[in-house]
Formats: structure tokens, sequence, C-alpha cells
């Protein structure tokens, strides 16, 4: 292989090339986690799995209130996650209740 | 380069509930030492064409780089490389015959280019690492919402590909442009949500070291790592390299689209670092890395012989450029042992060190490690904060018992 390094670059002469020429596919495990019981817990999960797995919620910090507020709020204001104002109050009781700290 | 099978993970895994159908999923992954707790999170097996990977979320896939990978080698291995994807729409086939490249907005001439065309460009390869703007998150305090990332969302590999500069030129970039925008086959789970697009100034774009790579340490990318084709910025953070990448916009105005405008911000100061609720702070689009170093071969809590040289073996990462000097300490910092640097595979990619360090009377002792890069920067000794978690790069410091 003949190689120039010009700058942490490389200039690559004639070589095998790593042609991405075959097609690929791939099959996606199942979500591995749950919401876990607490209030409101069917509503969670009615409306928080639409575009990520339970453990994007399950795996943060204990939140309190007001940061479960804010990002409730974002889901739907950002991302457009389709949630009426009731349903959101229900959510963020059972974060506050289930994830947020003593 | 195929992930071990589920049947030989279990195999492995001895006789218990072998038959069972249960997720390719250890118990055993890493219980992160994060601040308030709940680090822990399982090993997955079951993600196509990757290895064992901590788990930090199933869809869409966000893997994480079990640390003692990185003690194996300067790159990381294609199974082993993390994955961090924002929306779950993603091609789970991709046909590379009819694939296309599209280039469009202000350019003379639209392209639509296949593989092949792409191939036609020439060849460049260039070593780099690919870090998440918030790796690391998990540690900082006060916590911040979003990816919990331990150390592990980052890997360093070569990449083969065709400079973005030629396929610009080929397009023909209009005086006027002001941006080049990239956005890949990914989409939003609901039709109104922001797709993911990323843009760099011309100039930026126009760097020899930008690539557009089609190889990842000599073989095809993996599909949750961009197959067909990514955004290789060598420097800068990951969010800039647009994985499956599929469309390349040239703007007149600069972008404003959410992923540029709003997220991804750092602030404008000094290791992007503020207070929490800090008011008046200029807000900037996260950019270029800053230098890391790591131990590789110890864990925490690691039993060490006292009284005695200890070998030490790591690697470091000058941010947007070479790595000048890694230091070892074996007291927390307070004398610094210089490293000895290991092959320079170019000034993006990690650079491997070693040390004998000699170890002090029997006890707990704190090792610390820090890197300065050909810049003149070095680590700092207290943790930035801001408030999306993001350019960690304090020194880092592991606690061993000395024995
Ligand atoms: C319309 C899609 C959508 C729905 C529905 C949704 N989210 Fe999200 N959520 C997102 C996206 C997109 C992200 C960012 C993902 C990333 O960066 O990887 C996110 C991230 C998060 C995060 C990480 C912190 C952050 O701000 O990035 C939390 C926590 C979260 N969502 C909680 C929830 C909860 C609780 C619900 C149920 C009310 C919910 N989400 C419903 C789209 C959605």
């Amino acid at each position: 292989m003949k190689a120039i390094a010009i700058a942490g670059y490389v200039l690559l002469g004639l070589m095998a090339l790593p042609v991405p020429a075959i097609s690929q596919a791939m099959d996606l495990p199942p979500d591995a986690a749950v919401f876990p019981d607490g209030p409101n817990v069917k509503t969670v999960t009615q409306n928080c799995l639409a575009c990520h797995s339970a453990d994007m919620v399950l795996d943060q910090p204990l939140l309190p209130r007001a940061t479960w507020t804010a990002e409730i709020t974002k889901m739907r204001n950002v991302y457009k996650a389709p949630i009426g104002d009731a349903d959101a109050a229900l959510i963020v009781d059972y974060l506050a209740a289930t994830h947020a700290p003593p | 380069m195929s992930a071990p099978s589920r049947r030989a993970m279990l195999a492995q895994a001895g006789s218990v509930l072998a038959l069972s159908a249960a997720p390719a999923i250890a118990a055993t992954g890493p219980d992160f030492p994060f601040p308030g707790g709940n680090g822990a999170r399982p090993l997955a097996s079951d993600f196509p064409q990757k290895g064992a990977m901590v788990l930090q979320r199933s869809r869409p896939p966000l893997l994480e780089t079990p640390f003692t990978d990185f003690d194996s080698s300067v790159f990381t291995p294609n199974d082993k490389f993390f994955v961090r994807w924002h929306w779950s729409v993603i091609p789970t086939e991709v046909n590379a015959d009819s694939f296309r490249l599209k280039v469009h907005g202000q350019v003379d001439r639209e392209l639509s280019l296949s593989i092949s065309d792409l191939m036609k460009f020439k060849r460049v390869e260039i070593a780099a690492v690919n870090q998440c703007s918030g790796n690391s998150r998990g540690f900082f305090e006060p916590r911040i919402p979003g990816a919990q990332w331990g150390n592990g969302g980052m890997g360093n590999a070569r990449w083969t590909g065709v400079r973005l500069s030629e396929v610009l030129d080929k397009a023909g970039v209009k005086s006027g442009a002001m941006a080049a925008r990239f956005s890949g086959l990914d989409e939003p789970a609901v039709s109104d949500g922001p797709r993911f697009k990323k843009s760099l100034s011309i100039e930026r774009a126009r760097r020899p070291e930008v690539i557009i790579a089609y190889a990842m340490n000599g073989k095809k990318l993996p599909l949750l790592n961009g197959y067909p084709i990514r955004l290789i910025v060598p420097g800068w953070y990951s969010t800039y390299w647009i994985k499956m990448l599929s469309d390349i916009e040239l703007l007149d105005a600069p972008d404003d689209n959410y992923w540029m405008k709003t997220a991804y911000l750092i602030p404008d100061t000094s290791h992007a670092d503020m207070k929490p609720g800090q008011t008046g702070v200029t807000m900037v689009p996260i950019n270029r890395m800053v230098p890391r170093s790591f131990i590789t071969n110890l864990g925490a809590g690691a039993r060490v012989k006292a009284n005695a040289p200890a070998k030490l073996r790591g690697m470091a990462m000058g941010g947007d450029c070479g790595v000048a000097k890694v230091e070892v300490s074996g007291d927390g910092g307070q004398n610094w042992h210089d490293a000895k640097l290991g092959h320079d595979e170019g000034p993006y990619s990690f650079r491997q060190w070693t040390a004998a360090l000699t170890m002090g009377p029997p006890g707990e002792a704190s090792l610390a490690v820090r890197c300065t890069n050909t810049i003149g920067e070095t680590q700092p000794d207290t943790p930035n904060w801001n408030p999306s978690g993001f350019m960690r790069n304090v020194v880092e410091r592991l606690s061993v018992t000395l024995v």
C-alpha cells in the first residue's frame, strides 16, 4: 500500500477497495424495559412509547417534579408528542411518584 | 465481523436457563458511579452487527462501548463502536444500488450520486475519534436529563471515503451559500417532529479532513453506524457526523433548524463552563473537541501491588489536534510523571500511552491521568458544567487499593 501522509490524512494508492456495494439489512431487538407499576402507569405506557423505549425515561437520574413537568412540555412542544393536558398531568404525577428524589 | 450469536453467548453463560427464550441481556453490565445513583445498565448482545454493548436505550438504539474494550486496541472494533440515534424511524435495510446522495440548494448543478459515483472521487483515509457531545453526561453534578452515558460514548476508527470539498466542487457552491446542511435516512416518529439535520459553515465543510466515509476500519459501516455512508468531521463532536448521509443542502442563510439553533448549544465560555441557573450566557453551537485521557488497564477498585512499580496503560486524545503529552499521578494529582506515548496515528486519533508508576504503601490510592494537546490545552482539574451536559473533559481519577 502506497500512502502519503499530509497533515493527518492519508492519500491511498492502489489497495483492495472496501466497497459498500452489498446491500445490508438488520433486525432490531424488541424493547428491553417496561414502565414499572405506579399511579397512572397505563397513561404513561400509552403516551411515552411512541418515539422511544421506556429506558430513555427509566435511565434518567431521579428528577424533581418541576424537571419532569419541563420534560413532558418539551416532548409535546419540541418533539410534537400528541399528548393532551389531562394526560400530561397524570404522567407528571407518575414520574414524580416513581422517579423523583425523596 | 459477525456478532457472537445468542446461542454462543448462552453457551458461554453456562447452563443456567440456557434454553429459555430470554432476551440476550446479561444481568451483569456496568454500574456507573453517577452522582445520585441509577447507573446500573444491562449488557445487550442482540443488536445487529454488534457484540456485547452497554444498553442505554433499546429504541432508537443507544449503545455504549464497554470501557474495557478501549484497552484492547487503539482502534475501536466496528462491532464494539458506540451507537446513537435520535429518532426511531431508521431504515432496517439499505439497497446500495438504489441509494443516492443528493446535493442541492445554493449550487450550480444539483447532484444525485450513487455509491459508485462517489467511489470515482479520490479515496482518502483518516483516523479519527468519534465522540458524542454528551459523552460522560451521567457524571455531571447537578445531573442533567438526556442520554446518561458513562465514558464509552466514543470510539476511534480509520475512516475511508472521499473529500466533502470535492463533492461540493462538483456541484459548484454558489458564492452566496452560507452553510452546508446534512441529513440522513432516519426520520422522526411523528410527521411534524423536527428531522435531525446538522450544518457546517462552508469553510468547515471544505476542510481537507472532512470526508464522506464508506468504510470504517477497512470494512463497510455497520447499519447502526451509518451504512452506506457517513459524514466524518475529525476533531468535532459526533453530532455533526451524520449517519446514512443522504442529503446535503447548501443554504443561503445561517441554519435555524431546531438541532442547530436550540439543541446542541454550549456556553461560549472557557471549558464550556457555567453555573447552574446562571443567566445572560451566550450560547453557541457545540463544535471542536477538547483533550481527554483514560487509564484502560485498571478499573475502579482494582488491587495493585504496594511499594512497587505498576504498569499503567491507556489512551488519550487531543480534541481537534494531536496529543503532546500524557502525565500520570499516583497521588491524586499532586505529582505528575510523563507517560510514554505510543504510535502516532494522526492528530484526530486516540493515542495510546504506557507508564510505570511506583506505588506507595498499602492503602487507598487515587491514580490520575491528564493530557495536554499540541496547542497547549490541558485537561482541567475541576469538572465543567453546562445545562446540556456537554464536553466533559475533567482529569479522570481512579481509586485503587494498594496491597
Ligand atoms: C413524539 C415523540 C416522543 C414522544 C411521544 C415522547 N418523547 Fe421523549 N423524547 C423524544 C425525542 C426525539 C427525544 C430525544 C432523543 C435523543 O436525543 O436521543 C426524547 C427524549 C426524552 C428524554 C431524555 C431527556 C431529553 O430531554 O432528551 C426523556 C426523559 C423523555 N424523552 C421522556 C418522555 C416521556 C416521559 C414521554 C411520555 C410523556 C415521552 N418522552 C414521549 C420524543 C418523544
